[in-house]
């Protein structure tokens, strides 16, 4: 059903559904993983590294009584939000990620493990359906795969200077997706979802047993969990671009077409 | 300005609510329910995936780590474990019992001239670190089986030397993993005979899955149809008192 006016539909169905399924499963993803993480804040690279061995990032109370986060030599205070912050009541915690960062919001490694895996499990089975339902209705080849004109450095640079000037497509041009974004979409999609999905299953050491080639292509369980928190930092990284951005270019009908899949379209302007 | 900011207190206070929403969900009924059914899938998908005898990678001479850290207890209190280690473990035995035709009661000095096996492995603490060594034991299968392990035992439980605020310290395992070429019960690390903090004189090793799984200070191991009647009910130590999931192979 069409509403009246000048809309176009814009988002099918499993599009919808997976984006908002996916909003909820990645946010508690990345939540309960900070906790997890906070059970030992040290990132390492290669097959071991535990306590005495050297590691390339790491976050924690500092003797002088405050926090840091340490990425190999350069230290960067981070006094009040990571490795010394105060909780809910008031009280000073050396943690590395803060109570409002983390799913529980009380210390529990355990509790948080059975978050991040119930979750694990909505984003397979989530991600599989969507990669299937967009295979056989085409969204990715028709939306988001990137045309050779797209592709041209003239064209990438004109989308660049675009969205520096936070001057967005009107009129049709606003139905489809612009270049960069989507680049950025085929890049979750395509490359941080799976590689979270692929370290994620390198440090089952169940897993390593069922299929030792992942933990070879990653260098090892340590590299792998290094790879995971950066891949995830770069999810963190996608969620606050994408979230400006819907902010930046109309949250009304950018929102409404994500629920409805309608977009209405506004008459180009000079 | 302002509106940035309200709209960045807006998105915190999203954080906050959903952060709330979860705390408040995870002890319902329905969010437990969801949380074993996840973890039973994850057990039942990799039992269905993975061969029964696929081996956990092991690695060379020259991946070991320089120090091997120990975690949990590091030298178990109890006046009985201190007589045993005053006499070098000589007295020490290794109960096996419940569901077998014949129990035993096996020393260091038996154990070591069993066939042995020695794998370099890496061992995986549920917190996130990992640390590579090389064991040395005999494999757990040809024991239970000598000791007539009955066709009624679904489940291997070891029992330890070592106490948290005298609650003992124990573990389970299914009958894959106990008969798993890899399964073998360590008396050496690196090459010198397992020291205290490692789990002395005897320590699990199921190299399939986490660290709290590779119990330390064994001192009986006990064949069993369920886990109910044992400790807490849940399979572990860690099980029992802080909900860690019983399959540890993620």
């Amino acid at each position: 059903m069409r509403p009246s006016g000048n809309w176009t539909y814009r988002h099918r169905w499993p599009t919808r559904l997976w984006h908002w399924l996916n909003a909820l499963t990645i946010f508690i993803l990345l939540m309960s993983g900070l906790m997890i993480f906070n059970a030992h804040p040290h990132l390492y690279w290669g097959k071991y590294g535990a306590n005495f061995d050297p590691s390339w990032l790491g976050i924690g109370p500092t003797p002088q009584g405050g926090g840091e986060l340490r990425v190999f030599q350069a230290h960067v205070p981070t006094t009040g939000v990571l490795g010394h912050w105060k909780d809910q009541h008031g009280h000073i915690q050396t943690r590395a990620f803060p109570y409002w960062a983390t799913i529980p919001g009380r210390y529990s490694l355990a509790g948080a493990r059975r978050w991040h895996f119930l979750f694990a499990w909505v984003l397979i089975l989530g991600g599989t359906a969507f990669f299937i339902a967009s295979l056989i209705n085409r969204h990715f080849s028709r939306d988001l795969k990137p045309t050779r004109a797209e592709l041209s450095p003239g064209h990438l640079w004109q989308d660049i200077k675009d969205h520096a000037r936070l001057r967005f497509p009107q009129g049709e041009a606003a139905a489809r997706y612009n270049p960069l974004q989507k680049l950025a979409y085929v890049g979750v999609i395509f490359f941080l979802i799976p590689m979270m999905i692929g370290t994620g299953l390198a440090m089952s050491p169940a897993f390593n047993a069922t299929f030792p080639q992942l933990l070879l292509l990653f260098g090892g369980r340590q590299s792998a969990r290094s790879i995971h928190f950066l891949c995830a930092m770069g999810l963190l990284a996608f969620i606050l671009v994408h979230l400006i951005m819907v902010l930046l270019a109309g949250p009304i009908r950018e929102i409404r077409s994500m629920v409805t899949g309608w977009f209405r379209i506004r008459e180009a302007r000079r | 300005m302002s509106n940035l900011v309200s709209r960045r207190s807006a998105l915190v206070a999203g954080g906050g609510l959903m952060l709330a929403g979860c705390d408040r969900i995870a002890p319902t009924r329905p969010a437990r329910k969801a949380f074993l059914g996840a973890e039973s899938l994850t057990y039942r998908v990799n039992r269905l995936i993975t061969p029964r005898n696929a081996l956990a990678p092991e690695f060379s001479g020259g991946d070991v780590s320089p120090i091997f850290r120990s975690n949990g207890t590091a030298h178990p209190g109890s006046p009985d474990y201190a007589r045993l280690l005053a006499d070098n473990f000589a007295s020490w035995r290794l109960r096996i019992g419940g569901l077998v035709a014949k129990p035993l009661a096996i020393s260091l000095d038996q154990l070591k001239a069993l066939p042995q096996r020695t794998q370099i492995t890496r061992h995986d603490c549920v917190e996130g670190w990992s640390a590579i060594g090389r064991w040395t034991g005999p494999v757990l299968g040809p024991i239970l089986q000598f000791a007539g392990l009955s066709s009624a035992a679904r489940f291997i439980v070891f029992h330890c030397h070592d106490d948290f605020g005298g609650t003992a310290y124990y573990e389970s395992i299914d009958l894959v993993d106990a008969f798993h070429p890899q399964t073998i019960l360590a008396w050496a690390l690196n090459g010198q005979a397992l020291p205290v903090p490692n789990g002395a004189p005897l320590r699990l090793r199921v190299e399939r899955q986490l660290g709290y799984k590779q119990a330390k200070y064994l001192r009986a191991i006990e064949a069993v149809a369920s886990l109910d009647q044992i400790g807490g009910g849940k399979g572990g130590y860690w099980e029992d008192v802080a909900d860690y999931a019983w399959y540890a192979g993620i």
